[in-house]
C-alpha cells in the first residue's frame, strides 16, 4: 500500500478539526467554550492549508485514493465554501445555543467526506465518500428548532437520498458485473456503447443517478425546493452548494468515460436540457426566494452537464470552473439572504424591497450575485456560462447549447426581480426585523461580490487551473509551470 | 503579445467608471451633480489624443493584451474611421445628459449620476472592442445602468418599461452569444480583425447572420421588433432618453457594419432584401404612428424607429452612397433626437406635461426654445442646410442607385417626417397657450447644452467634408472586401464545403 502522508496534509488537518468539534459536542452541557470564537480560523487556516497545497500528487490505499490537480481544485473550492458557510452559520439565530458544537461537527463530517470524494478514483470509495458526506446532512436538515417545515424537510431529503444510494449501489453492481473493475482508470478503456455493453450502460446510468440526486438535476430534483425551504436560511447555504461540488467532481472524473455520441452521453445531455427548462419555467413562479434558489439550482445543475458531455479536457475544466463559480455566486446570494433575514424568518421577494435604503452593501452584492447567476458580464457566471457553452459547441450538441441560451434568457425575469425588489421597489413598514446591517454583515456580502466581479474580470488564473485539472484526467501531462500560479 | 503606446482607448473606458466610484464619498446632491460634470468634461478632455487619428481604413490607437490564454480571449481595443464618431458623440453626450437632469432629477442623485457614467464606459468600450467577447461584455454591461435609468427616475410606468426593455435586448442577445461562440470555433479566433479575413461557409454564415441580426434588429430597433422602444423611451427621465436615442440604438446599427457586413458577407447579401423590406417597413410605420401622436415624447420615440429605419436601409443597400448615408445618419439621428429629448424633459419640467395641447404657445413666450426646437425639427426630417439633409440625400441617393423601385417607398417616408414634426412644431409653436405664459424663457444651462447640439447641426450640414474624409477609408475598405469576400462564397461550387475546414488544416499544421 502506498502511502504518502505530506499528499494528505489538508485532509489531515480538517479532520484534526473535526474531531476537535467532535470533542467539544461531547462535552458536558455546562461546558461551552465558544466554538463560533476559534472554528472560524480553524476554517480559515484549512482553505490556506488546501491552497498551498495545490501542487500536492499522488495515488495511495491501493490507488483509490488519488491526490492530483482536479482533487486539489475541489478541495480549495470545498474549503473555502465550509469557511464561508461557518462565517454565516455563526450568526444563525434558529439554532439552540446547546446544538452549536454539534452543528459544526456535522457540517464538518459532510464537508470532510466532500474532500474525500474529490480524491475518490474508484467506484465503492465515491460511494463510501458519499455516504460520509451524506449522513450528517441528514442530521443537520431538521436542526431548525420548532419547525415542522425544518422535519418534512429533513425525512424528505432522507427519504430521496436513500433511494437514490439505493440505486446507485444497485447500478455499481451492474457495473462490476460487466466491466469486472470498479477503477475508473481501468473503466476508461472499456467500452461503453449500449450495443456493446448494455448492463454496463445501465449500471453507470444508474450510479449516476447517485450523483444526480446530491447535484438536483431532473429528475432526481424534487427534494431541493422543499429542502431549502424547510431548512434554515444558513444550512440551506450548505446545503445548496457544498454537496454539489462532491457530485461535480465525481462527474467530471465520470465524465472521462464517455464521448460524444455515446447512448449514456446522449442521456446526460437531454436531462441536462430538461432540467434547465423544468428549473427556469418552475423558478418564475416562485416568490418565496429560498424556493426560487432551489429550482435555479436546478437549472445550474442542467448548465453543468453543458461542459461534462463535450468529452474534452476543456469541457471538465469549464464544468469544474463552473461548479466554483455557482459556489460563490450561491454562498453571496444566501449569505445576503440570511443576513436580511435576521431573525432566520423565511424570505419572500416582497421582502428585499427597498434594501437598497436599508442596506446599500448587501443590496449592492445582491445585485452582483443575482446578474452572476443569470449570467451577465462581467461576472464570473458569465465567464463560466461562456467556458462551458464553447467547450461543447461543435461536439455534436450545438442544440443544447441553444437550450442553454435560450434558458439564461428565461432565467432573467426571475433573477432579475430579486435585483428589482432591492433597487426599484420602496419598503412598506413592516413589523419585521431589519436587516442585518452591521460591519461583518457588509464586509462578508462586501468580500463576495468583490470575488465574484474579480473573477469575472480575470478568470485566467483560475481556468487555467481548472482546464489543467480536466487535461490531468485524460493523462495529458501539466507542467506545474503552466498550472495557473 | 503586447502593444501598448499611450492606451487612449482604455483610459476614455475605465475613468468614468473609476470615477463614478468616488461618487460614494459625496454627499449633497448639488456636490454629486458638479463633480458628474467636471468628470464628464475631463472624459472630454481625455478624448483629445483621438484627433490625432490618421484618415485610413486601419484600426488605430490598437491596444491588446491577452486575457484568457487559454481560449484565446483577448483585451483587443482600437477604432477606425466608422467607431470614431460613434466614441466621439458618446463622449459628447455625456456632459449634456448631466446639464439636462442638473433639476430634472430629485431624488438618489448619487446613483443616477454612477448608472451615467458607468453606462458610458460600458458604450464606449463596445465601440472600441476589437475582441468578439470583449464587444459582448461591454454590450451587456449596459443594460444594467439603463435598466436602472428607466426603472428607478422614469414616469409612472417605469416598471412595465423597463423590464420589457431589459428582456427583450437580453433576450436578443443572448443568441448574439452562441453566435459569437460559434465565429471562435469555426474560425479559431475571437479577434475581430482577423475574423474579418476570413471566408466562411454560406450555411455557417447563414445561421450566423440571422443569430447576430436578431440581436442588433432588437437594439435598433426594426419592426416588429421595436415595441420595447417606445415604452422605454417615453418613461425615462430625460437624460435616460437622450442616451438611449444619441448611443444605444447606434449599437445596433454599429453591430451590422462591424460584424453582419464583414463577417458574414454572403448571408448579408442573401437576406439583404428582407432586412430591405423591413428597413422600409420601419419607415412608414414609424412615420404613420409618429404622425397620430399627442404625447410629443411618444412622437418622438416613434420617429426614432423611422429614422433608425433609414440607416438600416442605407447598410443594407451595400453601396458607397448608402452607407456613408447610414453612418451620416447614426451621427445626425445622435445629436438631433437626443437634443429633442432634451427640449422635451426642459418643456416637461415647466408644465408637467408631455401632450402637445398643454404645450402650445411657445413661439411667442418662449421664444428662444421655439428657436432650437424649429432647427431641431427641421434637422429631424432632413432639411437642406441640416445635417439631417446629408444623411438623408445620401441614402436616397444610394437607393435609387441600387433600385427605383426602393427609392420610390423612400418618398413617402421622407414625406411623413416632414409631417409629423411640421404638426408638432406648428401647435408648439402657434397654438392656443394654455399656461406657457407665465414660463421663463431657457436659462444659461439649457442654453449651453442646446447650442451645442446646435453648431453640429449647422456643421455638419454646411461643412460635411471633414466628417467624410474620416469614414470614406473605412466605408470603402467595408465595401471592397464585402464585394470581394461575397464573390468568393458565391463563386465556390459547393458553399457547404467550409472554408473552416481549410482554417481547421492550417491550424492544425501550425501546431
Amino acid at each position: 500500500m502506498n502511502f504518502n502522508i505530506t499528499a494528505l496534509v489538508p485532509e489531515l488537518f480538517f479532520l484534526c478539526m473535526v474531531l476537535a468539534l467532535l470533542v467539544q459536542s461531547l462535552g458536558s452541557r455546562e461546558w461551552k467554550p465558544p466554538v463560533e470564537k476559534w472554528l472560524p480560523f480553524g476554517a480559515c487556516a484549512a482553505f490556506f492549508v488546501t491552497i498551498t497545497g495545490f501542487h500536492l500528487h499522488g495515488a495511495m490505499f491501493w490507488d483509490v485514493y488519488k491526490v492530483d490537480l482536479m482533487s486539489q481544485f475541489f478541495k480549495i473550492v470545498i474549503t473555502f465554501g465550509f469557511y464561508v458557510v461557518v462565517l454565516n452559520a455563526s450568526r444563525q439565530p434558529t439554532l439552540a445555543e446547546g446544538k452549536r458544537a454539534d452543528y459544526y461537527m456535522l457540517l464538518g463530517f459532510s464537508t470532510l467526506g466532500l474532500m474525500m470524494l474529490a480524491s475518490s478514483v474508484e467506484l465503492i470509495t465515491i460511494y463510501l465518500a458519499l455516504e460520509l458526506a451524506s449522513y450528517s446532512m441528514y442530521a443537520v436538515i431538521p436542526l431548525r428548532a420548532k419547525d415542522k417545515g425544518a422535519a418534512e424537510a429533513g425525512i424528505k431529503y432522507i427519504m430521496f437520498g436513500a433511494v437514490a444510494t439505493a440505486l446507485a449501489l444497485y447500478g455499481l453492481s451492474y457495473i462490476m458485473a460487466t466491466q469486472h473493475t470498479t477503477y475508473i482508470a481501468e473503466l476508461m478503456n472499456k467500452p461503453w456503447s449500449f450495443a456493446d455493453q448494455p448492463m454496463a450502460v445501465v449500471g453507470l446510468s444508474l450510479f449516476l443517478g447517485g450523483m444526480f440526486f446530491k447535484l438536483a438535476l431532473f429528475p432526481f430534483h424534487f427534494w431541493c425546493p422543499d429542502v431549502y425551504q424547510g431548512a434554515s436560511n444558513e444550512t440551506a447555504a450548505f446545503v445548496a452548494t457544498m454537496p454539489k461540488m462532491g457530485a461535480i467532481v465525481v462527474l467530471c472524473r465520470l465524465a472521462v468515460l464517455l464521448k460524444p455520441g455515446l447512448e449514456i452521453t446522449t442521456i446526460l445531455a437531454v436531462l441536462g436540457a430538461l432540467s434547465m427548462t423544468f428549473g427556469n419555467l418552475s423558478a418564475l413562479a416562485q416568490t418565496d426566494i429560498k424556493r426560487l434558489l432551489g429550482f435555479s439550482s436546478v437549472a445550474h445543475a442542467g448548465y453543468i452537464m453543458v461542459g461534462l458531455v463535450s468529452g474534452t479536457p476543456e469541457g471538465i475544466g469549464a464544468a469544474a470552473f463552473y461548479g466554483m463559480a455557482y459556489l460563490v455566486m450561491n454562498l453571496l446570494v444566501f449569505w445576503i439572504v440570511s443576513r436580511v433575514a435576521s431573525d432566520g424568518r423565511n424570505l419572500k421577494l416582497s421582502d428585499l424591497n427597498g434594501l437598497y435604503k436599508k442596506a446599500p452593501v448587501l443590496a449592492f452584492s445582491l445585485a452582483a450575485g443575482a446578474f452572476a447567476l443569470v449570467g451577465l458580464p462581467p461576472t464570473m457566471g458569465f465567464m463560466g456560462k461562456f467556458f462551458l457553452i464553447t467547450s461543447a459547441w461543435d461536439h455534436g450538441y450545438n442544440w443544447l447549447v441553444i437550450t442553454l441560451v435560450v434558458n439564461s434568457a428565461i432565467a432573467i425575469y426571475y433573477y432579475l426581480s430579486l435585483f428589482r425588489h432591492a433597487f426599484t421597489e420602496e419598503s412598506a413598514p413592516s413589523h419585521a426585523a431589519p436587516p442585518d446591517n452591521g460591519w461583518f454583515a457588509s464586509a462578508g456580502a462586501g468580500m463576495l461580490a468583490a470575488a465574484v466581479l474579480v473573477i469575472g474580470m480575470v478568470p485566467a488564473p483560475l481556468f487555467n487551473f481548472a482546464i489543467n485539472a480536466g487535461k490531468t484526467l485524460y493523462g495529458i501531462t501539466v507542467t506545474f509551470a503552466g498550472g495557473g500560479h | 503579445m503586447l502593444d501598448f503606446g499611450y492606451p487612449v482607448l482604455t483610459i476614455l473606458i475605465a475613468f468614468p467608471l473609476i470615477a463614478a466610484c468616488g461618487l460614494f464619498f459625496l454627499r449633497a446632491p448639488q456636490v454629486v451633480r458638479y463633480y458628474t460634470m467636471a468628470v464628464s468634461l475631463i472624459e472630454c478632455l481625455l478624448a483629445v489624443p483621438l484627433m490625432g487619428f490618421k484618415l485610413n481604413a486601419d484600426f488605430q490607437f490598437v491596444e491588446k493584451l491577452d486575457w484568457v490564454h487559454q481560449w484565446g480571449l483577448q483585451y483587443y481595443l482600437g477604432v477606425d474611421g466608422i467607431s470614431i464618431l460613434m466614441v466621439l458623440l458618446t463622449i459628447a453626450v455625456l456632459p449634456l445628459c448631466v446639464m439636462c437632469s442638473w433639476t430634472y432629477i430629485g431624488k438618489r442623485e448619487k446613483e443616477f449620476h454612477f448608472c451615467l457614467l458607468f453606462m458610458t464606459s460600458s458604450v464606449l468600450g463596445v465601440f472600441c472592442a476589437l475582441d468578439l467577447v470583449l464587444f459582448y461584455v461591454f454590450w451587456e454591461a449596459m443594460l444594467i445602468p439603463m435598466y436602472l435609468l428607466i426603472a428607478v427616475w422614469g414616469g409612472d410606468d417605469r416598471k412595465y418599461a423597463s423590464l420589457k426593455f431589459f428582456l427583450y435586448t437580453l433576450a436578443g442577445s443572448t443568441l448574439l452569444l452562441a453566435a459569437i461562440v460559434a465565429f471562435r470555433v469555426t474560425g479559431g479566433t475571437f479577434s475581430i480583425p482577423d475574423l474579418m479575413q476570413m471566408n466562411f461557409s454560406f450555411r455557417f454564415q447563414f445561421w450566423a447572420f440571422l443569430a447576430m441580426a436578431l440581436a442588433f434588429a432588437i437594439k435598433v430597433p426594426m419592426f416588429p421588433f421595436h415595441t420595447w422602444l417606445p415604452a422605454a423611451h417615453v418613461q425615462a427621465p430625460s437624460a435616460g432618453s437622450v442616451i438611449l436615442a444619441a448611443v444605444l440604438l447606434k449599437m445596433g446599427t454599429y453591430g451590422f457594419l462591424r460584424f453582419c457586413l464583414p463577417l458574414t458577407p454572403a448571408a448579408s447579401e442573401y437576406f439583404a432584401p428582407m432586412m430591405i423590406a423591413i428597413s422600409i417597413v420601419s419607415i412608414l410605420y414609424g412615420g404613420a404612428i409618429a404622425l397620430g401622436q399627442s404625447d410629443i415624447k411618444k412622437l418622438v420615440a416613434y420617429s426614432s424607429v423611422g429614422h433608425m429605419g433609414f440607416v438600416t436601409l442605407g447598410i443594407f443597400l451595400f453601396n458607397q452612397r448608402g452607407v456613408e448615408g447610414a453612418l451620416f445618419q447614426m451621427l445626425n439621428h445622435g445629436i438631433v433626437t437626443g437634443a429633442l429629448f432634451m427640449m422635451i424633459g426642459a418643456v416637461y419640467e415647466r408644465s408637467h406635461s408631455r401632450e402637445i395641447s398643454k404645450n402650445m404657445g411657445l413661439g411667442k413666450y418662449l421664444p428662444a426654445f421655439m428657436f432650437f426646437w424649429g432647427l431641431m425639427a427641421l434637422a429631424s426630417f432632413g432639411f437642406p442646410g441640416t445635417n439631417g439633409f446629408v444623411g438623408e440625400i445620401l441614402v436616397f441617393i444610394g437607393a435609387f442607385q441600387d433600385s427605383p423601385f426602393i427609392g420610390m417607398f423612400l418618398v413617402p417616408g421622407a414625406l411623413l417626417g416632414a409631417a409629423y414634426m411640421f404638426r408638432v412644431s406648428l401647435k408648439m409653436a402657434w397654438g392656443k397657450p394654455s399656461t406657457a405664459k407665465a414660463w421663463r424663457d431657457l436659462n444659461a444651462r439649457e442654453w449651453i447644452y442646446l447650442t451645442i447640439p446646435a453648431v453640429f447641426v449647422l456643421w455638419i450640414g454646411l461643412a460635411p467634408t471633414g466628417f467624410f474624409k474620416v469614414i470614406d477609408p473605412s466605408v470603402n475598405k467595408l465595401l471592397n472586401d464585402f464585394d470581394q469576400r461575397k464573390v468568393a462564397a458565391v463563386e465556390a461550387e459547393q458553399p457547404m464545403q467550409t472554408a473552416a475546414a481549410d482554417i481547421h488544416s492550417l491550424l492544425a499544421e501550425k501546431e
